[in-house]
């Protein structure tokens, strides 16, 4: 089993980034005056990650976080501007095709060979690995197979729908069997069905002792796949652990988001004396957003104690614990931004 | 060095090269050979061509044909590759050095610019015949101009193929390709360029001279008028060789890497 280390990785582009590996913030000022011949992007900003040998580890992040440029420079396509990262034993940028031997890689966007049918770009892909012409028959037959693209395998990938193309890519980069799987934002773009069959597939995978980094910046996937989290924002990892350890780090865990009849900051400061709540704080017009130990149980008390002050209680909306709740609570902003 | 990998590589490039077969056998062969019926047997027969004219225009086509098939079989697949479909990457993360992926593409685009020239003789010769004379006196010599002449086209597409955006493909063929054809002593030998004495200097930077008039030297050794001389040709032709090999491999790089 394989694991992954990262030391303080840093990436600064100079010209435009790769697809998707956007960088964040604008490219810094341009002063003429000075002799600044090319705008620097800053991607990643010392990122440290341990990732043990058979966990799926999830990179979370919303668009321009560095999710891409981690997986590019882990994946020997980015070099790093400073830091180090390793793949088991061996120097990602030292020791390039001892690390691309034990890692599969799925990119953001399909990159497959257009010119093949779907088994010939198996088929090649394992002889590109060294796989003997049996190995690579049976191997292609059964990812076909678990794919569900049996019926396809004969077909050029010209004409696949994006999520065969998806499902393809994936069982490319599972064909020389490797010890670490790179999936880019697997699910991006794909109907529920296909997604329940990829993250069936990947724990599959994952239980066969094979580490498994994934970015995403949907918290539904990162919370069904990932053993432990780390997210990132600005290049940096603000926050790491077990997807629960996480969702229980947000203060009170629960928003409960309330609607009133009319304005009453009395009654606003009735509702922070109810049991478990942590903050209340008013939104626009005459609503009132509370951060709280639980939820439903809240309701019985806060609509006595509108009813008590003569306001009507118009509308509950309850969010349980979740990513979006903690990316929001460490960055002010949404995972969607 | 990891040849298992390479080879496969090489099996994947002759594949796809075989099941395209047709289509590229008329995007190479159908200009140049339209070209031969027109000014060596239309232009010819009807007196405005002199009979010798065949025999200096066959190998002239065949370097078209050669350097044609080896810029198109690496350059295009490689900015479509690199930046479109970035197919190259499933490529790129084989366990091989990212340089040999470019190797690997150098050495299938030579193989089919090889292919393109030793087919376009015989092609040529049945339209052009009677009165052209093609012989090989030397197959060592002919050999080795014929495989520098494959690399050449071949290191040419990787050096172009890195270089060029997607967008400007149509610019690459227009004000690339096409003033090396036309510059490049391809239908006509550099001898006929005596009265254009400055023209005839400024031809020598453009490798194609070297292509067609070393062609020309092994085909067509007996010449009406003198070519250049060969151990030239051999020598300028691995100089371009070795000079756009270099500035592919790493142009190459810089795609490959970010």
């Amino acid at each position: 089993m394989v694991g992954i280390r990262t030391r303080d990785l840093r990436k600064i582009y100079t010209s435009s980034p790769p697809f998707g590996a956007g960088g964040f913030g604008p490219p810094a000022a341009r002063d003429k005056r000075k002799k600044q011949p090319k705008p620097e992007i800053v991607a990643l900003d010392g990122l440290t990650l341990d990732i043990a040998p058979g966990e799926v580890f999830g990179l979370l992040g919303p668009n321009g976080a560095g999710k891409s440029t981690t997986v590019g420079i882990l994946t020997t396509r980015v070099r790093p501007t400073g830091g180090s990262a390793w793949i088991g034993e061996h120097d990602v940028w030292k020791e390039q095709v001892q690390v691309k031997r034990l890692i599969g890689v799925v990119a953001q966007r399909p990159n497959l060979d257009f010119s093949l049918t779907a088994r010939e770009i198996l088929l090649f892909h394992g002889a590109y690995f060294g796989l003997d012409s049996q190995a690579r028959a049976v191997r292609a037959e059964s990812l076909l197979d678990r794919f569900k693209l049996r019926d396809r395998g004969e077909q050029m990938v010209r004409g696949f729908s994006g999520g065969m193309m998806q499902r393809l890519s994936i069982a490319r980069a599972m064909m020389h069997d490797p010890q670490v799987l790179f999936l880019d934002e697997p699910s991006a773009g794909l109907d529920p069905q296909t997604k329940l069959l990829l993250w069936e597939i990947i724990r599959e995978y994952n239980q066969t002792g094979k580490t498994i980094l994934l970015t995403t910046h949907n918290m539904e996937e990162a919370d069904a796949l990932a053993n432990r989290l780390a997210i990132i924002d600005h290049g940096r990892n603000i926050a790491l652990g077990t997807p629960a350890e996480l969702k229980a780090s947000v203060p009170g865990g629960y928003l409960l988001r309330l609607r009133f009849g009319q304005h009453s900051p009395d009654l606003l400061q009735q509702l922070q004396s109810l049991p478990g709540v942590r903050e209340v704080r008013a939104n626009d017009q005459n609503g009132a957003d509370l951060y709280s130990d639980h939820g439903g149980s809240l309701i019985a008390g806060i609509a006595s104690l509108a009813s008590a002050a003569g306001v009507e209680l118009r509308d509950v909306h309850i969010s349980e614990p979740s990513l979006e709740n903690l990316f929001l609570h460490h960055t002010g902003r949404s995972l969607r931004e | 060095m990891n040849w298992k990998t390479f080879f496969a590589m090489l099996a994947r490039d002759v594949h796809v090269a075989r099941r395209n077969f047709v289509v590229l056998l008329l995007q190479t062969f159908l200009q140049p050979l339209m070209f031969v019926f027109i000014f060596g047997r239309v232009m010819v027969r009807s007196g405005y061509m002199p009979e010798a004219y065949k025999s200096l225009l066959l190998p002239g086509i065949m370097a078209i044909s050669m350097v044609f098939t080896g810029v198109w079989a690496v350059a295009m697949p490689l900015i479509a590759e690199f930046q479109f479909t970035r197919e190259i990457e499933d490529r790129l993360l084989a366990p091989m050095e990212i340089s040999w992926v470019a190797v690997e593409k150098v050495l299938a685009g030579t193989l089919q610019a090889l292919i393109a020239g030793l087919v376009v003789i015989p092609a040529a010769w049945i339209i052009l015949r009677p009165g052209v004379v093609v012989t090989v006196h030397s197959p060592l010599t002919f050999a080795c101009v014929t495989l520098l002449v494959a690399l050449f086209s071949a290191c040419g597409g990787l050096a172009l193929g890195c270089s060029v955006n997607q967008q400007h493909i149509g610019l690459m063929f227009s004000m690339v390709l096409t003033p090396m054809i036309f510059f490049g002593c391809t239908y006509y030998p550099w001898s006929a360029l005596d009265s254009f004495p400055i023209l005839q200097k400024v031809v020598l930077v453009n490798p194609l001279v070297y292509a067609s008039e070393g062609l020309r030297g092994t085909l067509v050794p007996h010449p009406p008028i003198p070519y250049l001389p060969l151990p030239a040709v051999l020598v300028a032709l691995t100089a371009f060789d070795a000079l756009l090999l270099a500035v592919g491999l790493r142009q190459f790089w810089g795609k490959a890497v970010s």
